[in-house]
């Protein structure tokens, strides 16, 4: 599926800039694209570094531990398939916490650290677990407490009241971390029976 | 007032992580410079492994935008979102959002800038922006960190994620403002 759109935004992309005379846009556009793209992972190598350093220590002082078992009924039921000690937990709980609270480049630290642990537990390397489908669905519809981005920029653009947009985010979000949730336990619960049902 | 509370905690939460970390770990006598060596010696690794990742990505999504087809796409989809009570203004950033944060606040900041920020369409660009994440950069760049080809149900799942957000963003703007 993203091989098609990948192949569906390369390939528009060059016949829009074609069809509109712009094929100079082409050479240009890959170019600097390219580098945005390393760009980006030069910023995250500092993060990451900074965050992986800042988790080792609460883990070796028991913190992650302690969040991870309040939180044990909520990933006993989204991540059956994690053993409840293991590490995994520990980084998908902190990029959670980290999305909740807006605070954007400590999340990707975390979250490809969870993504590290979860692989340690993948049977077929290059196949995704549900644990990680689970992962990547609760990241990308993360409730949103502190917006924090968008509200400065209300403030910037000289809202009355820049803060009047968090209620609504935070419902909004709400509701999609819960539908997108639900849809996620209803596949993973679907599949299994089908392949159940395969195997007889 | 409770608006503020929530900006004040996002300003203090990394510095007081900080201070909680460091102080827990120095309580529990543990060695707070050899672990922070220790755990960090891995994240240069991890983050020079994605780079491929984002390179496909960022060049895929600059070359949709910059060519126009972007717009032409979010025309070919006005009709659609019209139905559920979409404006017009807001198709790109709808369209944009799951491809690329950086391009999706800057629409969102030229339509705040562009409408005011208190206008209805100002509001919705700012719920909007807030509701729905970059669901491409997200899959793309955890899944390559660790290798995985087959991504099973975690793309339709991200892009319903988008569009659940969409339409909640949509329902509650045209039921407060």
């Amino acid at each position: 599926m993203l091989n098609l759109i990948w192949l569906f935004l390369i390939l528009t992309g060059i016949g829009v800039a074609a069809y509109n005379g712009r094929i100079d846009l082409v050479t240009e556009t890959f170019f600097s694209g390219a580098n945005e793209g390393v760009k980006v992972c030069l910023d995250l190598i500092g993060l990451m570094t900074l965050w992986l350093g800042m988790l080792e220590i609460a883990k070796q002082a028991g913190l992650v531990r302690v969040l991870a078992r309040l939180l044990r009924p909520l990933t006993v039921l989204l991540f059956p398939g994690v053993p409840p000690n293991h590490p995994a937990l520990g980084a998908i709980i902190m990029n959670i916490s980290a999305n909740i609270l807006g605070l954007g480049n400590a999340a990707t630290p975390f979250g490809l650290k969870a993504m590290e642990e979860l692989q340690k537990l993948n049977p077929h390397q290059e196949t995704a677990t549900d644990a990680m489908c689970t992962f990547l669905a609760a990241n990308t519809s993360c409730i949103t407490l502190v917006p924090a981005t968008i509200v400065g920029v209300r403030v910037a653009a000289g809202s009355a009241n820049p803060t009047e947009i968090v209620g609504p985010t935070l419902f909004a979000t709400g509701f999609t971390m819960i539908v997108t949730l639900f849809a996620d336990f209803c596949w993973r619960n679907f599949f299994r029976a089908r392949r159940r049902r395969g195997r007889k | 007032m409770i608006e503020q509370i929530l900006t004040e905690v996002s300003r203090w939460a990394i510095p007081f992580l900080f201070v909680l970390f460091l102080v827990v770990g120095w309580c529990r006598r543990i060695p707070v410079y050899e672990a922070f060596i220790q755990g960090a010696a891995e994240g240069f690794q991890i983050a020079v492994r994605i780079i491929p990742y984002l390179v496909a990505m960022f060049v895929a999504i600059k070359i949709f935008r910059v060519s126009g087809a972007m717009d032409i796409f979010a025309r070919i989809c006005a009709p659609v979102l019209g139905l559920v009570g979409a404006p017009t203004e807001v198709l790109p950033l709808a369209v944009m959002r799951p491809l690329s944060g950086s391009s999706a606040l800057g629409l969102a900041t030229e339509l705040i800038y562009s409408h005011g920020p208190d206008t209805f369409i100002g509001r919705l660009a700012s719920v909007m922006q807030g509701t729905t994440d970059t669901t491409f950069f997200v899959l793309t760049v955890y899944f390559g960190s660790v290798g995985i080809k087959r991504y099973r149900h975690a793309v339709p799942l991200g892009l319903m994620a988008d569009l659940t957000g969409l339409f909640a963003s949509l329902f509650i703007c045209h039921l407060l403002f």
